[in-house]
């Protein structure tokens, strides 16, 4: 691939920005020598139409959910709806500066407070805050507010977290970030958490347990309820990993199964683009318990006006610099508008018929070890295809077919996982496609392996050279190496 | 719904093939009790146009949309070429995930690439990850690491930090159990010479919430094994010497000031650059050359075992989804405006706001607050009541960062005001007619 | 590829040439073989004591990081600092050239409990 950099020419970039029009005082005059910078930047002087074409060019080698179906578990890739671009896109929202006044920002603040009474409406929970930026922030926020909880009551003696061994590894990186130890939970036999071995933990000792619901197979905790109590009863918290919301939108609510704390992917679950890994938004909703620590700024209603409040003593301070992900939530909100109560409930009822399709159709040619209801989507191993095939030879060959790969190689109590997530978004055509081409893959894996393993043949690049790539590290680019 | 292309007759055909006869029948696992507390939101669903319409209006009720602004302190009112948003908005890009299947990513993955590049040609570093959420998170990333390199668990942080880049700092060391000390400052500038002993990392913020630019030469010696942590504005750094020239361990920033509206803080643009021995010491995600089965040369990430899917609690950082889409609005940014580009930037500038602080300065009473030198953002003492004076510029329609801002660090009877190229010399005249008028 | 007769084995997949109050440490073609390409290997300095059980480096493939154990306490008095350069040879030549550590024994009768080359063969036949 070609970078700016390889562009051996300087073209002149000049022209988009105005000319001083005060006097000119010039650098040496206005700053003293040591402070001004000796060696120039190596950074190329392109003309806008190689600019445009060099990063037109770029796009073309990715593969969006705008180019086709996009099945990867646990990530939830449904369509990006348009309007919530061009939403987010009026300069009347994008240009608001952070530190304004809360009296001219008056629209901005609405949708951040009316947001989080649908967050938390949807959640089934006392609050919610938009400060994270990400998934995995939201849960680093549901450890410390976890953490203060317990730090407010005296209760420090409670350092460690419960998580299942199906867990997203972000789980047990949150939870050590807030200084917490991680204690793996095995899952029974049918995929769920084993009752036992989870009492055999509980002690005082416990902080929480981190849950996704429904689990990373795609199946529903039937004892959720018995597991939140007997969580609480030993004394502590229930944090919900929301990944996983598409599965019940518009059905369920972790607050009504005993969650305590419940972070939100809008970039998944609400429709927000991923933007090849972000910007995401992770709110955290809250239970009764939690809402004295929440981060500040909180917004408020004071009469007719929106206000930040920063006087909150108990308080976890702030997760991020400002509001959170303004321009990522604003699209959620324009989503949730759109979709109204109907419109949730039948996205989730669509993912999850989707999924259970997919997973009755695919079963056939592929192993399913927790063969059952799955929600939004399940798991399927690649083993036992065929003799030397992997799941990564299966999920390569998938994209000749012109499909996106499944998540592979998690979750990690399945060998060889392909972990598969329609969303509602897509066709029975498109499914039913999808279908024939790992039938067909897995007969080509017995027929000619090789084909496997090559795979990728029609894209951009074949196979990369993941090993050199980690042992001699080039970070950044060779100049006139 | 329009976003959901299946038919009744399609359902049917679905539900029949795995044998269930109506659509609850597929929530028959979740329990009962659970279901009858269910609650819908009251929401009637909206159409497209509908939904336009109101949050459109609500657009229009930020008055501060049409406003001259000096608000700064880490969100710049920089102008953004045409081109950025055209390339952002291609959905190749806006609609992809992470990158873990390179073959089919490239686009995303060259331009990572790039962008790592670009932050080292202005930091002088010698590795960059491919962004973080925001330059306060990024810091608070940086003081981490510093403690796990170090293994000491304490930290030395300048006084003349952005509030904002201070409480998250906080929250994030209290959970993990690391000690803040404080370094003062003198005439708006840190004072480096008496770091305390034993701390695992010093951060520095340059230019600071002063808006002063910190003189870090030296500094790395004089505070032993501790890890130096630069915080900057990086537009700043296409004039001023690069941190990493000044041996700088970690550099820090926030990167919205390149292509990325100010939207309410947020979504923005968390930098972090390192040393290359501290490749598996840092958080968030690196992209690397390589090359294909057949020889040419590619991109994907490496480095992943650092990250938390694969080592869990482990992990450098538990940081997943990072801000990808804003490292590609930067990255496009930069290479429309070039080397040259952002040179003219840094200059309009800096110009720009001495020429505002010169003529501010020449009204009775009214000076600069420190004598140190300054890039775009800069603080001025004012004879009267500070909040009187951005109430009165507000009610013309020109924003002031507010005081308060500057009380929590100390500083009273001052304004901050950031400068720039989109203010004109029109408007920098009228608001000093306008304080003129105050005094 | 044999696993010599001589060597001492962990259930964590690591071997040991006894020497005297001497332990040469590595990982089994097993575990190199488990992990795949080695990419990066972080070994302790030289002088560092552990603890039986402790983590003493970790060995890096492109998928997964391995911690490596001490299988016996005592104080690192040689690193293999060519790994740093070439962590392949882990693949290629896991029993000899790609030794970690050498560790000098504190409690020579850690060494009992250790498996011999049957156990240990009849460990990974049961994996």
């Amino acid at each position: 691939m070609r970078t700016i950099f390889d562009y051996q020419k300087s073209s002149g970039t000049g022209g988009i920005l105005p000319k001083l029009d005060v006097p000119k005082c010039g650098t040496t005059d206005l700053l003293p020598r040591e402070l001004i910078r000796r060696s120039e930047p190596r950074i190329p002087n392109l003309s806008e139409p190689e600019v445009v074409r060099h990063y037109t060019a770029l796009s073309k080698l990715n593969y969006g959910v705008d180019d086709g179906f996009y099945p990867l578990g646990s990530c939830t890739m449904k369509y990006n709806p348009k309007v919530n671009e061009d939403v987010a896109g009026l300069p009347g929202f994008s240009s608001v500066h952070p530190a304004t006044d809360p009296e001219l920002a008056q629209g901005s603040l609405s949708v951040v407070y009316e947001m989080s009474r649908l967050l938390a409406g949807i959640a089934g929970m006392a609050d919610v805050t938009l400060q994270p930026a990400a998934g995995a922030h939201g849960e680093v926020t549901g450890m410390f507010l976890i953490k203060r909880y317990f730090e407010a009551r005296g209760e420090t003696q409670r350092t460690r977290i419960l998580l299942p061994d199906s867990a997203h590894g972000t789980n047990p990186a949150s939870a050590a970030t807030a200084g917490f130890s991680v204690t793996e939970i095995r899952s029974g036999a049918d995929g769920l958490v084993d009752l036992n071995a989870l009492s055999g933990e509980l002690d005082d000792t416990v902080a929480g347990m981190m849950l996704t619901v429904p689990n990373t197979l795609g199946i529903f905790e039937e004892n959720i309820v018995k597991i939140t109590a007997m969580v609480h009863a030993a004394g502590g918290l229930c944090y919900f990993d929301g990944a996983n919301l598409n599965a019940f939108l518009g059905h369920a609510r972790p607050g009504d199964m005993g969650a305590d704390v419940f972070h939100f992917n809008l970039h998944k679950t609400m429709s927000s683009p991923h933007g090849g890994g972000g910007p995401g938004s992770g709110p955290v909703a809250v239970s009764e318990v939690l809402v004295p620590f929440l981060p500040v700024p909180r917004v408020k209603l004071d009469g007719e006006h929106y206000v930040l409040d920063w006087e909150e003593p108990q308080s976890i301070g702030s997760m991020q610099s400002f509001y959170g992900n303004f321009g990522v939530f604003l699209k959620a909100y324009a989503y949730i508008l759109t979709l109204g109560d109907e419109g949730l409930h039948e996205a989730g009822e669509n993912a999850v018929l989707n999924a259970n399709y997919l997973q009755e159709r695919l079963k056939k040619t592929y192993k399913l070890p927790y063969d059952r209801l799955c929600k939004h989507e399940f798991v399927l191993t690649g083993k036992g295809v065929a003799e030397g095939i992997s799941t990564l030879d299966i999920a390569k060959r998938l994209i000749d077919y012109g499909f996106h790969p499944p998540t592979i190689y998690f979750p990690l109590i399945v060998h060889e996982a392909l972990m598969i997530e329609p969303t509602e978004t897509e066709s029975k055509e498109t499914l039913d496609r999808f279908t024939e081409a790992l039938e067909k893959i897995a007969s080509e894996a017995r027929e000619d392996p090789q084909l496997l393993h090559d795979a990728p043949h029609t894209a951009p690049t074949r196979r990369l050279d993941q090993t050199r790539a980690a042992r001699y590290p080039i970070m950044t680019y060779p100049f006139g190496e | 719904m329009r976003y959901i292309p299946n038919t009744d007759p399609d359902r049917k055909a679905m539900l029949d093939a795995i044998g269930r006869s109506s659509m609850e029948e597929l929530f028959s696992d979740i329990p009962q009790v659970v279901k009858d507390r269910f609650q819908p939101l009251g929401l009637l669903p909206k159409s497209e146009m509908e939904v336009r319409t109101e949050l459109g209006s609500l657009a229009q009720k930020n008055d501060a949309a049409e406003a001259t602004s000096f608000l700064g302190g880490g969100i710049y009112d920089h102008y953004i070429p045409s081109v950025v948003q055209h390339i952002t908005a291609r959905s190749e890009f806006y609609t992809a995930y992470t990158p873990y299947q390179p073959e089919i990513a490239q686009g995303t993955l060259t331009a990572m690439f790039e962008f790592q590049t670009l932050l080292c040609e202005l930091t002088g570093m010698e590795i960059a990850n491919s962004s973080m959420y925001d330059g306060a998170t990024a810091l608070a990333e940086a003081a981490m690491m510093a403690a796990r390199v170090s293994g000491k668990k304490k930290i030395a942080v300048s006084h003349a930090l952005f509030a904002h880049y201070r409480r998250v700092l906080n929250t994030y060391c209290w959970a993990s159990g690391i000690e803040i000390l404080e370094i003062p400052t003198i005439d708006g500038r840190c004072d480096l010479s008496g770091v305390p002993s034993g701390v695992g990392g010093v951060i520095v913020q340059s230019p600071n919430a002063f808006g002063v630019i910190e003189d870090l030469t030296g500094v790395k010696e004089s505070i032993g094994d501790a890890l130096l942590i630069v915080a900057v504005n990086p537009v700043s750094l296409a004039i001023l010497t690069p941190p990493g020239e000044l041996e700088a361990d970690i550099v820090t920033g926030e990167g919205q000031p390149f292509g990325l509206s100010a939207s309410f803080g947020g979504p923005l643009l968390g930098l972090f650059a390192t040393r290359k021995a501290y490749l598996r010491q840092m958080p968030g995600r690196l992209v690397g050359q390589t090359v294909d089965a057949a020889g040419a040369i590619g991109y994907t990430m490496v480095a992943q075992t650092r990250e938390q899917h694969i080592r869990r609690q482990k992990a450098t950082s538990n940081i997943c989804t990072n801000a990808q889409l804003c490292a590609l609005t930067a990255t496009v940014y930069m290479a429309s405006l070039g080397g040259d580009g952002l040179r003219e930037l840094a200059m309009l500038n800096l110009e720009k706001a001495h020429y505002l602080e010169q003529q501010l300065s020449k009204l009775p009473g009214c000076s600069l607050a420190y004598g140190a030198p300054f890039f775009n953002e800069f603080v001025l003492r004012v004879p009267v009541d500070p909040q009187q004076v951005r109430d009165s510029l507000r009610e013309e329609g020109i924003l002031t960062d507010d005081p308060a801002h500057l009380e929590v660090l100390g500083v009273t009877g001052a304004l901050r005001f950031a400068v720039t190229e989109r203010r004109s010399k029109e408007e920098l005249d009228r608001t000093v007619d306008l304080v003129g008028g105050m005094l | 590829m044999g696993y010599p007769a001589n060597y001492r084995y962990t259930k964590e997949h690591e071997w040991i040439e006894l020497d005297g109050n001497r332990a040469k440490v590595g990982i089994t073609d097993h575990a190199q073989s488990e992990l795949g390409d080695v990419v990066f290997v972080e070994l302790p300095a030289v002088g560092t004591a552990f603890n039986r059980g402790d983590t003493l480096g970790t060995v890096e493939s492109v998928k997964a990081v391995s911690d490596v154990f001490a299988p016996i306490a005592g104080k690192i008095v040689e690193v293999n600092s060519e790994l740093e350069s070439s962590p392949e040879t882990i693949n290629s030549d896991p029993h000899g050239a790609g030794w970690l550590v050498v560790i000098e024994i504190s409690d020579p009768s850690e060494s009992n409990s250790l498996l011999d080359v049957a156990a240990y063969e009849k460990l990974i036949a049961e994996e």
